[in-house]
């Protein structure tokens, strides 16, 4: 092992094939680059790299693999997950001069794009078409389609519309070794392994995307929503399981539990009831002909089930408002204490009422209030934790709870997280969910694209080791004792 | 006693330490199209059966050997369906080859491949391990995506023993229409409609007629029938079964028959034997004695890659080249799952 190199050295290699004001490491230029969208973790960048060209992508990563320097990619940094969180010895590639739009093709219904462009910017160029991308995750406007290739993103369409795995067409992508790859084809398929599938999802881990072709999908003609109150959690859940089982995939089904709701409505003025347990926004797209026939199907549903209350938007004006809330709820959560942690585990439908009855009683236990948001239609519950970091040890209980609730979704057969990824946060999480010889699997996967283990390393796959010394009955504790040790 | 699903690990777990190649076979009906070279023949129809099916959460969990057509009566009984309308060249087609295969019918382009509706799956990798990868449920982003990489990739990375897939439910209604167009013409129309929101659910060009079938609520499909005109083909089920199953007139051919997944707008390959089109464009089929080489450049030059289905020269390549950066990473994936190469050998390609 040769001696580290310092910042400098790294820096003025770097400046050789990267234009004056590319490279950064003095702290304060670098500080921006600490954390993403999950400001719990903080780790300043050794060096940070900002290339404009796939050329110098692999300018940096060439240099990077010659001299055993981890690299971490990084979109928008808007991910929940620590994904992008730097590395102490490594370079962190921004990705945030790659803005442009290079082509669309309204015909093909495609647009070439490059990572750094944001999610709902790809929307805005292609509307004069009548075309849209479809995944919308809650962070549209900020995050990065770079970003959301890495984690999988999915939003409140996607039991209707799909995941981003679901909506790409091809990537070009750059290894570790500083080589262009192109994944994927023009057409439906491609020859070979099916490496989309592989590098959506994949957490920065494997390669660095320099240049992604999504879908495009005609924009609905229309779209309408439900809001629908109960007065109990369980036959909210039984009312979206009937919608379903009765032949209907709605284009949104939102589900958010009374303290959810009342923060959100405190908030926001939306005019949720502020009786209910639980208050469900069914939304229907499409032409006229089919929302209405789709709307008339899910009011009798949800009058059969037992809501205590239906309203439809009559209106654009009104179906915004009904969605304002939701949107609005993390924020409005936030608002009723200092901090609040958001979890993404997914559950089978069937036990939501169950889930949701055992997450208020460890609330209890733990004495922390939690406020849920449901992406009821595929089963993506995000319990919201509230607590106050300033007070001593909550933030310690609040992970705990948190690791919890993961395994409880575990249990129930779901899993640890349903689009946030699991980064930093949830890697000890990791060991519960797969066991070591499928987490030996990754490693293996990993290291056919990146034998170094240079990218991104100690996110997303725990080490076997990292598992075996926290104990499968003890692995909920997120905080780690020893960072400094290597977790890939 | 020995379960089924012990008795295949027992036997990978013996090519493994022997070295002896394998070839995985369920029901043994698409051997016409892909066959791997190996004296041995591991049968995975013993392990059969659903493992889960709860219709409303839309998923469903069913073991490899399961036939195909069990599972589809399963599903035809709640009103729901395999969105992806797989193939199955046979009555034997068993669900783990049918994904493995990553085959897919008529309704592809409007609602996604085999591989889009895969959730999970549950595989013994070459060391004769017994993997779980992906789940039951709809949004799932812990770990790599290894399950769906298991679609078309003709179990050469593992065993298929279990598969999680998304369900659908059916389209209450369904319509099929016909227009008389020439291939440039009909080509833009349905790259057109699959811009526009139409209820379209599998489009055809076959010999100077374009088809489409629609699919949704009734007054949805009239709707989008007023709009679109064209004249109402009385037997639309029959003529998309037949798609889907390639038994149609147009697929009965002495030629080697190419199949050419492409840019759904590039325009007439230039192909002399275009048998059929669908998939809105983006699916070709040629019967053709051309070289191998013309007909999969003609296929990269359309943003894609060819196929051999049937026919053709034993020797000749039935998949494209790979890149060589891409061919390495191939390689090395192959060694991950299966470190001494006893599964299908010699598929999905050489690499």
């Amino acid at each position: 092992m040769t001696a580290p190199l310092s910042q400098a050295e790294i820096a003025s290699a770097l400046s050789r094939w990267l234009p004056p004001g590319s490279v950064l490491t003095d702290p304060e230029d670098v500080r921006p680059f600490e954390t993403d969208g999950l400001s719990a973790y903080r780790q300043l960048p050794y060096v940070v790299a900002l290339p404009r060209t796939e050329a110098e992508v692999q300018a940096v990563l060439r240099y990077c693999h010659e001299a055993h320097i981890p690299v971490v990619a990084r979109g928008s940094g808007t991910g929940l997950s620590g994904g992008a969180l730097p590395h102490k010895d490594g370079v962190l590639l921004s990705l945030s001069r790659f803005m442009r739009i290079l082509e669309i093709d309204p015909l093909a219904r495609v647009a070439r794009v490059q990572p750094g462009v944001r999610n709902l910017a790809i929307s805005e160029a292609v509307a004069p078409y009548g075309l849209y991308y479809a995944p919308d995750p809650s962070s549209q406007i900020a995050c990065s389609i770079g970003g959301n290739v890495a984690e999988n993103s999915g939003g409140v369409h996607c039991l209707k519309y799909g995941l981003t795995v679901h909506n790409l067409v091809k990537v070009r992508a750059v290894t570790m070794a500083g080589e262009v790859v192109e994944l994927g084809c023009d057409a439906l398929d491609a020859a070979g392994y099916d490496f989309m599938a592989l590098i959506t999802g994949s957490e920065g881990l494997l390669a660095v995307v320099t240049e992604v072709t999504v879908k495009l999908l005609p924009k609905p003609q229309t779209a309408k929503a439900i809001l629908a109150a109960f007065d109990d959690v369980t036959r909210a859940g039984n009312a979206v399981a009937n919608i379903i089982a009765a032949g209907i995939i709605p284009a949104g089904l939102e589900m958010m539990d009374g303290p959810a709701t009342r923060a959100a409505e405190a908030f926001v003025h939306a005019d949720y009831p502020l009786s209910a347990e639980a208050v469900l926004i069914c939304e229907s797209d499409g032409t006229p002909e089919e929302v209405a026939d789709e709307m008339a199907r899910m009011q009798a549903i949800l009058q059969s089930s037992g809501a205590i209350e239906i309203r439809y938007s009559q209106d654009e004006a009104q179906r915004l408002k009904f969605w304002a809330g939701r949107k609005a709820a993390f924020p409005a959560v936030g608002r009723l204490s200092p901090d609040y942690y958001c979890i993404d585990g997914t559950i089978p439908r069937r036990s939501l009422g169950s889930v949701l009855k055992r997450i208020y009683e460890m609330g209890r236990e733990y004495g922390l209030e939690v406020a849920n948001v449901f992406h009821a239609g595929d089963g993506n519950l995000h319990p919201l934790i509230l607590f106050d970091a300033a007070k001593p040890g909550e933030f310690e209980r609040t992970e705990a709870f948190a690791g919890q609730i993961l395994e409880l979704c575990v249990e129930v057969g779901g899993t640890i997280t349903g689009e946030h990824g699991v980064g930093v946060e949830k890697i000890n999480q990791m060991c519960v969910q797969f066991t070591p010889d499928e987490l030996s699997m990754f490693h293996a996967v990993k290291a056919a694209f990146d034998p170094e283990g240079l990218l991104n390393p100690g996110k997303a796959v725990p080490t076997l080791h990292r598992c075996a010394e926290m104990g499968r009955m003890h692995v909920h504790h997120n905080a780690l004792s020893h960072p400094e040790l290597p977790r890939f | 006693m020995q379960t089924p699903l012990e008795s295949l690990i027992d036997q990978v777990r013996a090519a493994h330490a022997a070295g002896t190649p394998l070839r995985l076979q369920g029901g043994d009906s698409k051997s016409f199209w892909v066959c791997a070279q190996a004296e041995r023949t591991l049968d995975i129809r013993p392990y059969q059966g659903v493992v889960d099916y709860e219709p409303s959460e839309l998923v469903l969990t069913v073991r490899a050997g399961t036939p195909l057509s069990e599972v589809e009566a399963l599903l035809e009984a709640q009103g729901q369906m395999l969105a992806f309308e797989p193939p199955h060249y046979g009555p034997h087609a068993t669900l783990g080859g049918t994904i493995a295969c990553g085959l897919s019918g008529p309704r592809r382009a409007a609602a996604g491949s085999a591989r889009d509706f895969v959730l999970g799956v549950r595989l013994i990798d070459g060391l004769g391990r017994d993997l779980s990868f992906g789940g039951q449920v709809i949004k799932n982003v812990a770990g790599f995506d290894l399950s769906r990489l298991m679609a078309g990739a003709f179990g050469s990375l593992g065993v298929i023993t279990e598969v999680s897939l998304k369900v659908l439910p059916k389209p209450p209604f369904e319509l099929t229409l016909e227009w008389v167009l020439q291939e440039a013409a009909a080509l833009e129309r349905m790259n057109q409609w699959g811009g526009q929101p139409l209820p379209v659910s599998a489009t055809s060009f076959h010999n100077g007629r374009l088809r489409a079938r629609l699919s949704g609520a009734e007054v949805a499909v009239r709707a989008a029938q007023a709009r679109l005109g064209g004249e109402v083909v009385a037997d639309g089920a029959a003529w998309w079964n037949a798609l889907r199953e390639q038994s149609a007139a147009c697929f009965q051919t002495d030629k080697p028959l190419w199949r050419l997944a492409v840019k759904s707008s590039a325009p007439p390959l230039g192909l002399s034997g275009a048998v059929l089109t669908e998939w809105g464009g983006a699916l070709r089929w040629v019967a053709t004695d051309h070289a191998a080489s013309q007909v999969q450049k003609a296929a990269r030059d359309a943003g894609g890659h060819a196929l051999l289905l049937r026919g053709g020269h034993p020797a000749a390549p039935r998949f494209g080249g790979l890149d060589p950066i891409l061919a390495q990473i191939h390689r090395r994936l192959k060694h991950a799952f299966d470190p001494k190469g006893i599964f299908n050998p010699g598929l999905p390609g050489n690499f």
